[in-house]
């Protein structure tokens, strides 16, 4: 057996080097504290503008890098995170309000380097703070909403079990008007197993009216807001990890509230845009009974008892059943694809098996009736009225198309009728599960690290520390060939950092800790490997040759022993959520890496330090 | 230079009965302290209560999140909030404190800094910032993480050295989590992260001890499997402690230098790696002998046979 190294594996590892080298480069660039400032309200955005900045930051004693003025926007980078606190509360209040100043966190990597793709890791909270969105669940929606499927539950009970009488919404519950006592009583009894935690009073009746009042407890309605902010958080915490941004903290805060921080997003437009959107379907079937009130329905708003009135996307009136036969919360997948028939966007849509029940029995009893989806968008509004914000929402209710049943379907059908961008986003929104009621920003901030400075500073010190012992450690005791390990050792770091950086890792403490753990384990494949060496001198092998049976033998245990640890890694990776997930990956690539680097490259550089020396009398290990 | 003597001929194996009990022992320990005690979670899992705090003038973050540890709010998460006179703190409340303002109030009156007032602005309570998906996620990863171990170790070795590293695995994994339920140190993300990266290390540790049977029942014809065991564990004996020793040197660096943030996560891990080498010689091993294994279970398969009648 022999040393040799052929040179395209030489070649490799330079390549590997020199990867490593230039995707772990851009987190020496230290981002930059920074303001931004954009115009709004058509205001200038200038050279005066500039040079006010200027003049006021220089007045007010606030030391900056630079300024730097684009068509968009104007950047002024600060010194650190205080003064850029200080400068953007000292700007806000000279600029005034024609003038948004938000806090930006400013790359400094040249652009070449952004060009081929490599960006630096993103800092998590703890790290670096972030952005901070407290969302409030619209709490009289929801019991609006509660309300109206308890008056469509109840107004489907009583004609399913042929009672005469009506339902409308009332205060704080429904009222249920019958038509005899007798009818009132079976009624009461209806509702009760309908929904257990209303209660049932009746009410003052006259010869033919006998109501019913049936009311919401504040328990219940507490439970069913509950349940409410519980579904909006995972269905946040999924769109959140869809949009593939690591390390989030989701919490619920008070009563009907969610604190949502991201880290490194410093666009807050566009992850705003993310969380609050509230699009969603609901499968309706045309009211053909109906058709010809449609016009009067719109002349005159008299609508028909069990439609509601709804337009298509070019604005035709169109009457359409109160009952939802499936709605957002039932779909359990779906995904922007191009409807085969018509080659135009479509959603495929796939319900859960309630939902799919009820749409093949609706589907099964009404072929050839029109089926209407209703596209529902919730935007939001903000007015000044006398000075003061306030924000309210403007609900858009489109039909987005109506076709007629050709034949039952039940769980999987396709959707058209939107734009490519909007079938994409709806089908991202869908999946992530829609908000079940939907919810405002009411505030947003930026948010400083949630770990201390010295606490930061230890932690980075203590990796360092033990990267630093690890590798006396290894010149000790194995002399040469603990340089040829730490060699390796140093290139499985590079790449670790490149990777994370290439996959967009978020950085935490734990994180970093989790790198250097990976890296003091990983040491184990050339410990692995030494011994072995040591061990064929022993049994009496010549130097040369033992190197080369000690790599060869070891590197059978070091595969069964990383393919394990890989396996436990990629499973915590597929079923594990957030903070899990990010140490996974960094278990993950650690173990990939660290097997590269000890048997292919330490072998590359002791082939290198030992293959031209024919007559080699001991190994210095 | 040597950390350890290369002939080593320990009887390891003689041991495996006081070895299999004192792990049994460790192991009931452990399940009845996590069901009789259960965990001192912390923040991440229980949520508390957030409070903010508006100052007339900057504050120093150190000095505040000194300031309430002294009043006994323990491990607060204090941070600026959009300007550095806003200060937002998380916290536990104090025991018996189940109304948000009142946790407010003293965390206001625990802050008090001279010449610098400051008002309350919120005191809310924050649910949990993992959600109960991440229990249901984590315990279907780790039946997961088990089978495929199971899968792995089975068709690289054989079904008995697969069930025995999962024992000795998860064997770690409890006596692991059992440690802080014991001690009532709490328990964190960052714990849990410690707590899984122990599975990776043990099973590592484990698996290399293994490869080392498996390559001596095939090569030592004449011996018994208890002889084989002893060897294999002395052989690696030197690697073990050196992979074990290095790997402590690492969590150790965190531990003393790492400061609060990271002291919970080291100990989880200085914890895990001591009982996984240990786990890998006297529990692994040991179950093996129980087991039964012999020469016969690793014999090469019939790839190997055809292999060898294709010679000459």
């Amino acid at each position: 057996m022999t040393l040799e190294y052929p040179n395209w594996k030489k070649a490799i590892i330079f390549l590997v080097l020199a990867f490593g080298l230039l995707y772990s480069l851009p987190n020496l660039y230290r981002q930059d504290p920074a303001v931004q400032i954009s115009a709004s309200r058509g205001a200038a955005l200038d050279e005066t503008i500039k040079d006010k900045v200027q003049g006021d930051l220089e007045r007010a004693k606030i030391g900056f890098k630079a300024i730097e003025l684009s068509e968009k926007r104007l950047l002024v980078r600060l010194l650190d995170g205080d003064t850029q606190l200080r400068a953007s509360e000292m700007l806000r209040g000279s600029l005034g309000e024609n003038y948004t100043v938000a806090l930006n966190l400013a790359s400094t990597v040249p652009s070449w380097l952004t060009r081929l793709g490599a960006h630096p890791m993103t800092l998590g909270l703890d790290l670096q703070g972030g952005v901070h969105f407290l969302m409030e669940v619209d709490r009289k929606s929801v019991i609006e909403h509660a309300d109206e499927r308890l008056v469509d539950d109840i107004k489907t009970t009583l004609r399913d079990r042929n009672i005469r009488g009506t339902a409308a919404r009332a205060d704080n519950g429904v009222l249920v008007t019958l038509r005899s006592d007798d009818d009132r009583k079976r009624a009461a009894s209806e509702i009760a197993n309908l929904a257990p935690s209303v209660v049932i009073e009746d009410g003052a009746g006259s010869l033919d009216s006998f109501p019913l009042s049936v009311k919401v407890p504040d328990e219940a309605r507490i439970a069913a807001m509950d349940q409410v902010i519980d579904q909006n958080l995972s269905t946040l915490r999924n769109r959140i990890n869809a949009l593939g941004i690591a390390e989030p903290v989701i919490q619920r805060q008070g009563a009907a509230r969610i604190a949502v921080q991201l880290p490194g997003i410093q666009d807050t437009a566009a992850a705003k845009k993310i969380l609050g959107a509230t699009a969603t379907l609901e499968y309706r079937l045309s009211d053909i009974e109906n058709a010809s009130r449609t016009m009067d329905a719109v002349q005159s708003g008299r609508i028909p008892a069990g439609s509601r009135l709804y337009y298509t996307r070019d604005g035709q009136p169109v009457l359409l059943s109160r009952r939802v036969i499936a709605q957002g919360d039932e779909i359990v997948t779906a995904t922007s694809t191009i409807d085969p028939d018509s080659g135009t966007p479509a959603v495929s849509i796939r319900l859960n098996d309630a939902g799919g029940r009820k749409m093949l029995q609706v589907t099964e009893e009404n072929v050839g009736r029109p089926l209407a989806v209703v596209f529902i968008e919730r935007i939001p509004e903000t007015r000044i009225v006398d000075g003061k914000e306030v924000r309210s929402a403007r609900i858009k209710e489109e039909v987005i198309n109506i076709a007629n049943i050709r034949e039952p379907f039940g769980k999987s059908f396709q959707t058209t009728g939107l734009q490519k961008a909007e079938a994409d986003e709806l089908a991202l929104l869908l999946r992530a599960g829609s908000l079940s009621a939907p919810i405002d920003i009411v505030e947003e901030r930026i948010i400083g690290p949630s770990l201390g400075a010295d606490n930061i500073r230890a932690g980075v010190n203590a990796v360092f520390y033990s990267f630093l012992f690890v590798m006396a450690f290894f010149v000790v005791y194995y002399k040469m060939f603990g340089i040829v390990t730490n060699l390796a050792v140093l290139l499985n770091l590079l790449l670790v950092v490149a990777v994370m950086s290439l996959f967009g890792a978020t950085l935490t403490l734990p994180g970093l800790a989790g790198i250097a753990l990976t890296i003091g384990m990983s040491v184990d494949a050339n410990v692995l490997i030494n011994e072995r060496i040591r061990e064929e001198l022993r049994a009496g092998t010549s130097p040369l040759a033992s190197i080369a049976v000690g790599y060869e033998k070891a590197s059978g245990t070091i595969l069964d022993a990383n393919v394990t640890a890989l396996l436990g890694g990629i499973a915590l990776f597929s079923f594990g959520s957030g903070p899990i997930r990010g140490f996974a990956l960094s278990l993950c690539v650690g173990i990939l890496t660290s097997m590269y680097t000890a048997v292919s490259v330490s072998r590359g550089i002791a082939s290198l330090f030992y293959s031209g020396r024919k007559k080699l009398a001991r190994l210095s290990i | 230079m040597n950390l350890f003597p290369y002939d080593s001929k320990f009887d390891f194996m003689r041991l495996r009965k006081v070895s299999l009990g004192i792990a049994i022992a460790l192991l009931v320990i452990a399940i009845g302290s996590l069901t009789v005690r259960g965990l001192k979670f912390a923040l991440d899992f229980t949520g508390g209560t957030v409070v903010e705090l508006k100052f007339e003038k900057e504050v120093d973050i150190g000095d505040l999140r000194g300031k309430l540890e002294a009043a006994g709010f323990e491990s607060a998460q204090v941070q600026t909030f959009g300007a550095s006179n806003d200060i937002v703190v998380r916290l536990q409340p104090l025991a018996g404190q189940v109304n948000a303002e009142k946790t407010g109030d003293s965390v206001l009156a625990a802050a008090r800094i001279e010449g610098n007032p400051a008002k309350l602005t919120r005191a809310d309570f924050v649910g949990p910032q993992v959600g109960k998906e991440l229990a249901e996620q984590g315990v279907i990863a780790v039946i997961f993480v088990a089978f495929g171990f199971l899968l792995y170790i089975s068709i690289r070795f054989e079904w008995k050295f697969a069930i025995a590293a999962i024992l000795a695995t998860m064997h770690d994994v409890i006596i692991c989590t059992g440690y802080f339920s014991v001690t009532g140190k709490e328990f964190d993300l960052n714990v849990l992260a410690g707590i899984l990266s122990v599975m990776g290390y043990s099973i590592n540790d484990t698996i290399v001890v293994f490869d080392r049977v498996r390559e001596n029942f095939r090569g030592l014809h004449r011996l018994e499997a208890y002889e084989v065991l002893n060897r294999s564990v002395n052989q690696t004996l030197s690697r073990t402690i050196i992979t074990s020793f290095v790997a402590l040197l690492t969590v150790l660096a965190l531990y003393f230098f790492g400061g609060s943030a990271l002291r919970g996560m080291a100990e989880s891990q200085i914890i895990g790696i001591v009982i996984g080498t240990l786990s890998s010689i006297f529990v692994a091993c040991p179950l093996l002998l129980w087991f039964g294994t012999t020469r016969i279970d690793l014999l090469p398969r019939a790839k190997d046979d055809a292999d060898l009648a294709r010679r000459p």
